[in-house]
Order: C-alpha cells, then structure tokens, then sequence
C-alpha cells in the first residue's frame, strides 16, 4: 500500500512543477511585455492605435480561478479526513490492559472484554470537550446494552474520580491510562474519541471528537445489531 | 454580562463596517457628499466598537471569567497577567479579533493621514477596507464567535498552550498581522483608483508609503517568528518552509516587488498595470494564506484547530474579495498606459528584473506549498514538499536578484550612466569575493563553493549600498531620509545573505548522552554536564540540568536546560540552555532521562546566527526610515494634486504601540 502510495506520488512531481512552471509563465507575462518595451529606448509605450488587449490583464482572474478551485478541493478533502480514518479501522484492536480507576489495584483490558461489543471512550477530567459528550454517554448507557469503557488518560486519578462524582458516570469500567501507552497504541492524540470493537475484537469505527445523538445513530447503532443498539428496557 | 457587550459592540462593528463599505464605495459612484462624509463617521464607529469587543475579551482574561469558554480554554488561574493578556490571541477566535482590531486601526489611520487626498478617492479606498472589514466580522461573529459562554462556567481553565508561554507570542502575531492587514491598505489604494478609472499614476504616490510601512511591518513580524521558533518554541531552526512560514513569506516577496514597483510608477509612471497587479496581490496571498492556517487543509506546526466550516467560509470570502479585485482589474487595466521609455541599463530595467525575479520567487514558493493540496486534488495520493525542493528553486531566482541588486544600485533614472561607475562596481566586487575567500578559507576552512557565492554576493551588496551614501556625505549633497532607508534595506539584506551562507554549512547538531561529570566536543566546543536538580516553576515542575560549556579549555559559560512538566495541562515541554557567543549560539536542550543520571541531549552550535536577526531588522529599520522622509512630513504644494503628508511620520508605528 504504502508502495503504490510512493509510485502514485511519484506521478506528480512532473505535473506539478509544469503547472508551477505555468503559472510563473503567466504571472510574468506583464514584465516580459514591458521589457520589450524597455528594448525600445525611444518608443512611446504602444503605438495610441492599438487596441487595448483584454487578454493578457484576464489572466490573474483565471490564474486564481483555478487555484480557489485547488482550495475548494482541499477543503472537501479536508472534510472527508475528519472521517476517514484511523488505520485500526478493520484491524484487530491492540492488547491493553490497565489499572482500574476504583483504586482496587486490579487491572482491567481486552482479555476481560474478549466476544463483547463495547465501546471504548477515552477522557479525560482536563478535557472540555469531555464534559460536552458526557450528557450524551449517560443517557446512551442508560439507552443501550453496549458497554462503555473508559480510558482515562493523562489525569490525576482523584480529579477523575471527582468528575464522575458530578457529573455522573456512564462508564461500566473505567481504566486509568497515566502515561498514556495504550493512547499511543490505538494512535489517539486527542480527547474524546471513541473506539467502536465487536466481539471478534476488530476496530470497527473510530469518533474523533465528541458522540452525539446523531453520530451515534448514523455511525454506532446502524453498525451494532439491533438487539444491542436499543434500548434495554 | 461584560462577554455579552463585547459580542454586542462586534455585531455592531459589523454593520458599522456594512455601512462604510456601501457609503464608501456608492457615494462617489453615485454622486452623494452626505454619503461621502458619512463614510468617515462608519470608520470612527467601526474602531470604537471593535475596540470596545477587544476590550471586553481582555477583561474577560484578566478576571479569569471561565464562564466564557474561549477564556476557559487557552487560560488558567495559574497563568500570569502577562500570559493572560497574550492568550487573547493565542487561538483562532481571539487572533481573528485581534487580526479586526489591527484592520480597524490601519482604516482610522488612513482617514486621518489622508485628508490632503481628494475626498472621493479617500472615500472609495475606506469602502474597500470596510468590505474587507465587514467580511472578518462576519466570518468571526458566525464561525469564530470568542464571547460564547459556558454553561455550567468551568471551575478553572484548561491554560493556555505551554509553547505559546513566551514573551514571542505577546509581539510576534500582533507585529505579523500588522503588516499582513497593512498590505490591504495598499490593495484598497488600488481598487480604489480603478473604481475611479484614474489613468495616471497619482494614487502609487499616495500608496507608496503604506506599502512600504506594511512591508517594514511585515519584515519585522517574520524575522520575530522565525527568531522566536528558533530560541524557544526549539523547533531547531530559524526557517523550516512550513505551509505557514511559506503563507507569511509570499506577501513579503510581493511586498517587496511591490514597493519597488511604486517606486517605477511614481517616478516614472511606468509599469502602471504591473504595480497595480501587485498591490492586488500582496493582500492577496496574505488572504490565502489566512485560509491556509486556519482552514485546516494544509498541515503544520502553526496550524489553528482545523474545522472545514471555518475553512469554506474563509473560501467564499476569498473569492469574493480577490475575484472582485481581479475582475476590476481585468476591466480597468487596459486603459493604463505608460507614455515614457527608458535605457536597458535604467534604474526602471534593474527594478522590473527584480519585480519578475521576485515574482518568480513567490511563484516557486506558491507552488510548492500548493503542491500536496494539486496531487490531492488530482487524486495522487499524499505529496510532501520540503526544503529539498524549496531550497534550490528558491535560489535559483534569488542568487541573480541578489547580484542585480549590486550593479542597479548604482543605475540613474531613465539612463543608466553605468559606464560611470564600472569602476565602483568591479572594485566592490573585487573586495567581496577577497573578503569571502579570507573568511572561509582563513576562519572556517573547506571548500564550500556556494558559501563563498554566498559571502561575496552579500558583502558586494552591503559596499555597493554605502557607496553612494558615503559619496553624498562626503560632497555635502542632500541625504533625504529614503535614500538612507533603502541603503539600510540592502545593508540588512545583504547581513542576512552572508549570515545563512555561514549558518547553513557550519552549523552543527549532535544528540549525546552525558552522565554527571563526562563531557562530550561538538565543533570546536566542549559540553560537559555537572549534574540535574528539580525546581519549581509558577505552573510547573522542572528538572534543571547544569552544563558547563568550554573551548580550548577555557570556560565560555553554564547553560541550564530544563525538562518542564505544565501541571495544568499536562504537557511537557523541554527548554533549551542558550547562550550567545560573539554572534555563535550555543544551544542545549535535555532529551530522556536515560536513568542512572544520564541525559540525553540535543547539543547546537550555530555560528553568525545574531546576523540574521540583525540583518532583516536593519530591513525594517529601512523601511520605517523611508516613511519618515521630508516628503511624507511636509506638505508640498504640487501641481494638480496635492501630495505627500499620506503618513505622518511615526503613524503607523504609533499604532503597533
């Protein structure tokens, strides 16, 4: 993949540089004229009967035409990265296991959730964006049969605990990750996100960001089966 | 209630920038004084209530109001009063306001230093910068609004990014900005003489030195960034071609081509569409590269959060003002004409040589940070461009500029003359490639072809600029301010070539590991670590390493490295032990604890690097000098028009205060 990726790169280098080589033709397109004015000591600029050429003087309108399309581009594929996607997507989900947040001393991980759908959120009590999905994770756990698992990452274990003491708490196990290993492994570089796994423990889905209702309609439930993604009652 | 006023006062400013935009440019359209007049009074509304918004949002800073969610996120009550002002515009929100502010502040300036102008045409310019206006408050109230509030208010804030607690981020982007929100003076300069369809070459001289404060202003706000990641952001050097270093740098080099175009067309009133063309797009390119950073498209280190909303709306809005200006300029353009001819070996040749040199140079710099967004757009996959790329494209055009740069110095107007001074320019050459040779071969030692190009094009260019000053000196002939400006310029310019052709061979870095009381040579230095202790900052803990640094066995100095923890965010940062050495810094940064006492660490010695700093400064210096020259400070009755008193001296500089 990666090897196609380079090839595929490879492809543009040509093309870019003529469509640079373009552009720098076209912008000094108006020197190159005045030069030859310049070759021309004595002529008194263009002879008074010649028309004024639109033409040349169109050409930066085009010139930035083509590059808003380029941005414009951009921006769409921009928007799709927000979605596409982590590289686990499709993958067994790494190993993990760690320390319990309820100060048990025992840890908790993948083996324990082993032919499980779940859900593994990571948080954090430092994170504002947290305390915006929290309302939406309490009604969830309280909406569906899908376990939440939290991973609480860089954070002191009593602020964290204060947190669910407040605010309330989804989570039916929550993990405390203090330096941030397993972070690193399922590749999160921010809070929250949220892993969705089914039972063979395959990565099916990653939120960057926090879940809302819609997202988790469109993107969760319609990925669980049925039974799980309604509601328990 | 007070974040409340100020989202108030910013929808206000808002429509007070509507209302100028409209009387600005269909009063003289349409014939109506009383809208001419009115536009001025939109302009003071404008800056009152921008100012009043910022106002708001400091205080909301400084009171630690965490109710207020952008304050809850980029400060803490651990945060010093210094920081918390700063933070302001640590983040998009508040640096687009802070990006408004400056915008209002260059339009009241305009009002005030324009009066001499004819009113219509002053009109005309502040309803281009109203729209331009009108367009960020627009953009901020919908995507970017800072004044939201939290509900419940946070009990602390999240603090403001450890990288961005540094003085740098209290004068970088206010400076940047300053210049990159002048430019738009000078791409209103333009609009407005094609809206009136003005075929002469009066409104560069009204332009001029606007443009040249933006650029000054510019070349001050870049060389504080690049220092600053340089000393403390420790992102190793001074210029990485990042997507957003590239967005600052492409309006500079049009900045640069556009003042001595102005140049051309007030003396001389020639390449008319040319200079027009450029005022158009150095607002231009500093636009893009707003999208740039804040769209999320590009990646990069200076990188805003990316929201694509954000990014489509700034997308509309380029267009909008950029095609608007481009479409005007395809319509009016045409009827330019330039009636004077001029010699190939004129001043007017050597300056359209450096306008396309430079203009190639922002092209080839244009094109290699669009490249990846091209090849993802034609669906090839992800592209990477970096300094192998920008590092020889870039040369290529700018080694000939540099070297025109020391003959057409010495060119007259209209006839070049240059037969008198072949003397003068084969001498200056003469001694700075002798200069050159002696310091490579003498000081530094090996054979670096392109150091010793380097060294000579620069010390050539800094003798050819005290030529003629040292000749008007010396004959008591008139010494006007600008010319002492521009010599300034090239002098900086030409410390800044011989400082990166000595920095980019003889720099060295080297990662080591030291245990307390082993040291480790790099260059013709020696590193040796004492030992770590911990200590206790404001918001955070440290270790603190001690590193006694020597040459030739003589002590030079003890550098301090610290490896710092933000307890509030958790982040670590590592700052680096710096000192400066006759012009060669010396640089630690502490890597890993690699236990048992060992550190490793990253060890620089980067040799003249002071130079580059004073280089572009002397720029700046320059430029800023021009603008004081005796024909912006006193009015001169002239022909038709009257001209000059554009920018009271200081002005502008008033205005960074």
């Amino acid at each position: 993949m990666t090897n196609s990726a380079s090839v595929r790169t490879h492809t543009t280098g040509p093309r870019g540089s003529a469509a640079r080589a373009k552009t720098a033709a076209q912008t000094g397109a108006e020197p190159a004229t005045a030069q030859a004015a310049a070759a021309a000591p004595t002529a008194q600029a263009p002879p008074p009967a010649a028309k004024p050429r639109l033409g040349r003087f169109v050409i930066p309108l085009a010139v930035f035409a083509a590059i808003a399309i380029v941005l414009g581009i951009g921006i769409l594929n921009s928007r799709s990265v927000g979605v596409i996607q982590s590289p686990l997507i499709g993958k067994r989900a790494p190993a993990w296991s760690l320390p319990l947040l309820d100060q048990s001393g025992r840890t908790f991980g993948s083996k324990d959730l082993a032919g499980k759908w779940y859900v593994l959120n990571f948080w954090g009590s430092w994170c504002f964006a947290c305390k915006d999905e929290h309302q939406e994770l309490l009604t969830l756990s309280r909406s569906t049969s899908v376990p939440i698992i939290g991973v609480d990452w860089r954070d002191e274990d009593a602020d964290a605990r204060n947190f669910l003491a407040a605010l309330g708490n989804p989570y039916a196990t929550v993990a405390t990750d203090h330096d941030g290993r397993v972070v690193v492994d399922w590749g999160v570089y921010g809070a929250p996100e949220s892993f969705l796994v089914n039972p063979q423990g395959v990565v099916v889905f990653k939120q960057i960001g926090p879940i809302t209702p819609e997202i988790w309609n469109k993107e969760f439930a319609s990925r669980l089966p049925a039974a799980l993604a309604d509601h328990k009652s | 209630m007070r974040p409340e006023l100020g989202h108030f006062a910013l929808i206000l400013a808002m429509l007070l920038a509507g209302l100028q935009a409209f009387f600005g440019i269909a009063g003289p359209a349409l014939n109506r004084d009383r809208w001419v007049s009115a536009t001025m009074s939109a302009v003071a509304g404008q800056l009152v209530m921008v100012a009043t918004a910022f106002g708001c949002l400091i205080m909301s800073f400084v009171d630690f109001d965490f109710s207020v969610r952008y304050v809850a996120e980029n400060s803490n009550s651990a945060l010093p009063l210094f920081y918390r002002i700063a933070a302001l515009w640590g983040a998009h929100e508040g640096s687009l306001l802070l990006w408004i502010l400056l915008l209002a502040g260059w339009t009241a300036v305009v009002a005030l230093a324009t009066q001499r102008l004819p009113r219509r045409f002053v009109a005309r310019v502040l309803g281009v910068l109203g729209f331009l206006s009108f367009g960020f408050l627009l953009f901020t109230l919908v995507t970017s609004n800072p004044f939201l509030r939290l509900e419940p208010p946070a009990p602390d804030g999240v603090d403001l990014n450890p990288l961005l607690q540094d003085p740098g981020l209290a004068f970088h982007p206010p400076v940047l900005y300053t210049g990159y929100v002048g430019l738009a003076v000078a791409f209103s300069f333009a609009c407005a003489a094609m809206l009136e369809g003005k075929t002469d070459s009066s409104w560069a001289r009204w332009a001029r030195p606007w443009a040249t404060a933006a650029w000054a202003f510019l070349t001050w706000g870049i060389t504080a960034g690049s220092w600053w990641s340089y000393y403390t952001l420790g992102w190793g050097g001074y210029w990485a071609w990042d997507p957003v270093e590239n967005a600052s740098f492409m309006p500079w080099l049009i900045g640069t081509a556009l003042i001595h175009s102005l140049a051309v067309t007030d003396k001389r009133g020639l390449f008319k569409s040319w200079t027009l063309l450029l005022s158009l797009l150095g607002f231009s390119l500093s636009l893009i590269g707003t999208f740039l950073v804040r769209s999320g498209v590009t990646v990069s280190v200076h990188s805003f959060a990316a929201d694509p909303t954000r990014g489509t709306a700034i997308l509309i809005f380029l267009v909008i003002a950029i095609g608007a200006a481009l479409a005007l300029y395809a319509w009016r353009a045409p009827t330019l004409r330039s009636n004077a001819g001029f010699e190939l070996t004129a001043r007017e040749s050597f300056l359209l040589f450096n306008n396309i040199l430079l203009v190639i140079a922002a092209a080839t710099v244009f094109g290699g940070t669009l490249a990846p967004l091209i090849a993802e757009a034609l669906g090839q996959g992800a592209l990477s461009v970096g300094p192998p790329y920008f590092n020889p494209t870039f040369l290529l055009p700018i080694l000939p500029l540099l070297a025109l740069l020391s003959i057409g110095i010495h060119a007259g107007w209209k006839r070049g003359h240059l037969g008198d001074h072949t003397r003068a320019i084969l001498v200056t050459l003469g001694i700075a490639v002798a200069l050159a040779l002696a310091v490579i071969l003498g000081v530094y030692g090996g054979r670096h072809f392109l150091t010793v190009v380097g060294l000579s094009l620069g010390g050539w260019i800094i003798l050819s600029s005290l030529i003629d000053p040292i000749d008007r000196l010396r004959r008591h002939l008139s010494f006007p301010r600008s010319i002492l400006g521009m010599s300034l310029a090239h002098i900086g310019l030409g410390i800044a070539v011989i400082a990166i052709s000595i920095l980019e061979p003889f720099t060295v870095e080297r990662d080591i590991a030291l245990g307390s009381g082993e040291s480790a040579q790099v260059g013709n230095y020696d590193f040796k670590l004492i030992g770590t202790r911990q200590v206790e900052g404001p918001n955070y803990t440290a270790i603190r390493a001690e590193v006694l640094v020597s040459r030739h066995g003589r002590t030079v100095t003890t550098l301090f490295p610290e490896d710092r923890e933000y307890w509030v965010r958790r982040e670590a940062e590592s700052k680096a032990g710096m000192k400066n050495e006759y012009g060669t810094d010396l640089k630690v940064a502490l890597g890993d604890d690699l236990g048992a006492g060992r550190w490793s660490m990253r060890v620089q010695v980067r040799p003249m690097i002071t130079l580059l700093w004073l280089g572009p400064v002397l720029m700046a210096l320059g430029g800023f000098c021009a603008l004081t020259d005796r024909r912006y400070r006193v009015a001169r009755a002239a022909e038709s028009v009257p001209i000059g008193a554009s920018a009271p001296p200081g002005a502008a500089k008033e205005h960074a205060a």
